[in-house]
């Protein structure tokens, strides 16, 4: 916030020479009228009716017994907090939150140790290195969503797939047209191992962005003091980069949910159930059973649940704000 | 901030330790490099040599990782499919309508942020900043029944505006903060030659604001451009608006087990990213980054 702050007073001066010329220093919070209101105004319509009113109607969805017939007919029933009792007793709800949490935290905790490693390995690297990792990290950001999935359904083909190929020819027999996407758990690993795949250049160009911040007399001091890598790495580096390494844990928390794309397009939430996340159960719940109201619910509960993340991204942003 | 103007200023200091160290010590982390780039460039890597490898060395029961032979017919297979060439008009109307929409609509906004002081401003920057976090996975319901309630199904234009939408708030961060970057004596001086608000700021700032338009455009490109889920379920009875994440995610079923025109039809969706972000490496390295952690 305080980027908007530094450049206050320049702005002192009276902002349009149609104005009769003002004494200096008169505040101008008043001179510009109607017109920063108009300015804005399509942002504020556009996050009105597209962003609150769809939050607005799903809190009243989730109100409300919404099924295939109330879509037709426009009229719903008000039944207070019942479909939110219905998920919160209901063991297969309670089984999707388990397997979210597990998602979201065996990706995570890869992607940031992968990208750290990597952000590390990157600012070790000689100039010609650097180039050509960089580049490699940005080719692979770079894969859309949807392509970069059926890639990895093609590299993972129970037949032809590559990956089982090469395990058969190592001596892995076992893997002889193993059916990745059949299992569960084989599913569930290949997705990580996709979502992965797709978040870690984010990350470790955002964290090799902030080592290079760091000052090179940080290290040279600590290294005269006697102080081996690792030491320097924890004692020296970390902290410096903390405030972005939050940064970077908190969005990729947030981004877990957009994986909904990866599992649909893959698995649909398959086989069985092992790979249905909360964003994949509310619209299953949703739009293939039309229990609009119930996929609602889980809706406003992954949102609750995320907003506690992403209060904590805010405290961080914010206190990264003010420091520079 | 920009790692390709870190790497030059800060040269000596990644290096300067390791010139005296013997070549055999830097061999770990040159065998890490060289994995992480063969692991980041394999898929894509993968995907272009499966869809120029004919079906027969496709299917062989020894793959060869470099292709013996080549051929272009996975192409023209996914070309001449049913509908090609409309799902990707659809797509690049849908992606141009979002970026413009969201550029012009964030112009106006960030400038009414840099420029001006008004009662609100804090209050409407935080609103900016909670919208970038959105939790679009989670409103598909609501915007599902809301486009169903207002005749807005199976539209271009809905996903357009969702588009927009999802653009729209880190456009407006974006430029808000290369606008702050350019001292508005300069539009005042041009205000003094005889120039209207209007006239100062697209003679003077908005040539300067390249560099943030050309992010934020890019940045709506790629998000317009993947975007699946919205395009899957606001996008259903009338198939002839589809876009192209959707078309290629059914891919499969149309064309079974061809994973030659498979791969094809990825490749040439994934060839316009691919190229802008080549293309555009050093600013999207910095510009991105920043841009989307520190807003």
């Amino acid at each position: 916030m305080s980027a908007t702050e530094e450049h206050a007073p320049p702005r002192r001066r009276p902002a349009r020479t149609s104005a009769p010329p003002a004494p200096p220093r008169r505040p101008t919070r008043d001179r510009s009228g109607p017109w920063p209101y108009l300015l804005i105004a399509p942002a504020v319509l556009g996050m009105l009716y597209l962003l609150l009113y769809p939050l607005a109607r799903a809190v009243l969805i989730s109100l409300q017994d919404f099924r295939l017939r109330e879509l037709i007919s426009g009229d719903a029933e008000f039944v207070g907090l019942a479909n939110y009792r219905a998920l919160l007793t209901d063991p297969r709800f309670w089984t999707v939150v388990r397997r979210t949490f597990l998602f979201m935290a065996v990706n995570v905790a890869l992607i940031m140790v992968l990208a750290l490693l990597v952000a590390l390995m990157t600012e070790r690297l000689g100039r010609v290195w650097r180039t050509v990792v960089l580049s490699s990290l940005v080719l692979a950001w770079a894969m859309p969503v949807v392509a970069a999935t059926t890639v990895f359904q093609w590299l993972f083909h129970s037949e032809f797939g590559i990956v089982n190929r090469a395990l058969t020819s190592l001596g892995a027999h076992s893997f002889e047209r193993y059916p990745w996407f059949a299992h569960g758990t084989a599913a569930f690993a290949i997705l990580v191992t996709l979502v992965v795949w797709q978040s870690v250049p984010f990350a470790a160009i955002t964290l090799y962005s902030a080592l290079t911040t760091v000052p090179a007399e940080l290290h040279e001091s600590a290294r005269l003091d006697g102080a081996g890598a690792f030491r320097i790495l924890r004692s020296v580096t970390f902290p410096l980069i903390r405030p972005i390494v939050m940064l970077v844990l908190c969005l990729e928390v947030i981004w877990t949910f957009k994986a909904f794309v990866q599992i649909w397009v893959m698995t649909k939430g398959g086989p069985g159930d092992a790979t249905t996340i909360l964003p994949i159960y509310a619209v299953q719940t949703a739009l293939s059973r039309q229990r609009y109201d119930l996929g609602s619910a889980a809706s406003m509960i992954t949102v609750v649940l995320m907003s506690g993340v992403l209060v904590l991204y805010f405290r961080q942003l914010f206190r990264q704000e003010n420091e520079s | 901030m920009s790692t390709v103007r870190g790497d030059s200023v800060r040269a000596p200091r990644g290096r300067a330790p390791h010139f005296r160290a013997p070549r055999l010590r830097r061999l770990p982390l040159h065998a890490g490099a060289a994995l992480t780039v063969l692991v980041c460039l394999f898929p894509v890597y993968w995907m272009i040599t499966t869809a120029l490898k004919p079906s027969r060395d496709i299917q062989s029961s020894d793959p060869h990782l470099v292709p013996h032979s080549w051929t272009l017919e996975h192409f023209r297979t996914a070309v001449n499919a049913p509908g090609f060439a409309q799902f990707w008009r659809n797509s690049l109307l849908v992606t141009a309508g979002a970026v413009l929409l969201s550029l012009l609509v964030a112009l106006a906004a960030a400038y009414a942020v840099a420029r001006m002081r008004w009662r609100g401003r804090r209050p409407f920057v935080l609103a900016v900043f909670i919208a970038q976090m959105a939790p679009w996975e989670s409103l598909i319901i609501p915007v599902y029944i809301i486009a169903r309630d207002t005749g807005m199904l199976d539209r271009l234009l809905t996903l357009t505006l969702v588009y927009f939408m999802v653009t729209l708030p880190f456009t407006v961060i974006v430029l808000r903060g290369f606008l702050a970057t350019i001292p508005p004596e300069l539009e005042e001086a041009a205000q003094v030659d005889g120039c209207t608000r209007l006239g100062a700021f697209r003679r003077v700032a908005l040539p300067l604001l390249a560099p943030g338009l050309m992010a934020t455009s890019l940045f709506g490109f790629i998000t317009a451009w993947n975007e699946f889920a919205y395009a899957n379920f606001l996008i259903i009875k009338n198939q002839d608006q589809r876009t192209l994440p959707v078309w290629l995610s059914s891919f499969q079923n149309t064309f079974g087990t061809d994973w030659g025109a498979t791969m094809a039809a990825s490749t040439l969706f994934a060839l316009p990213a691919l190229a802008v972000f080549l293309l555009l490496q050093r600013h999207v390295t910095s510009g991105l980054a920043t841009g989307a952690v520190k807003g």
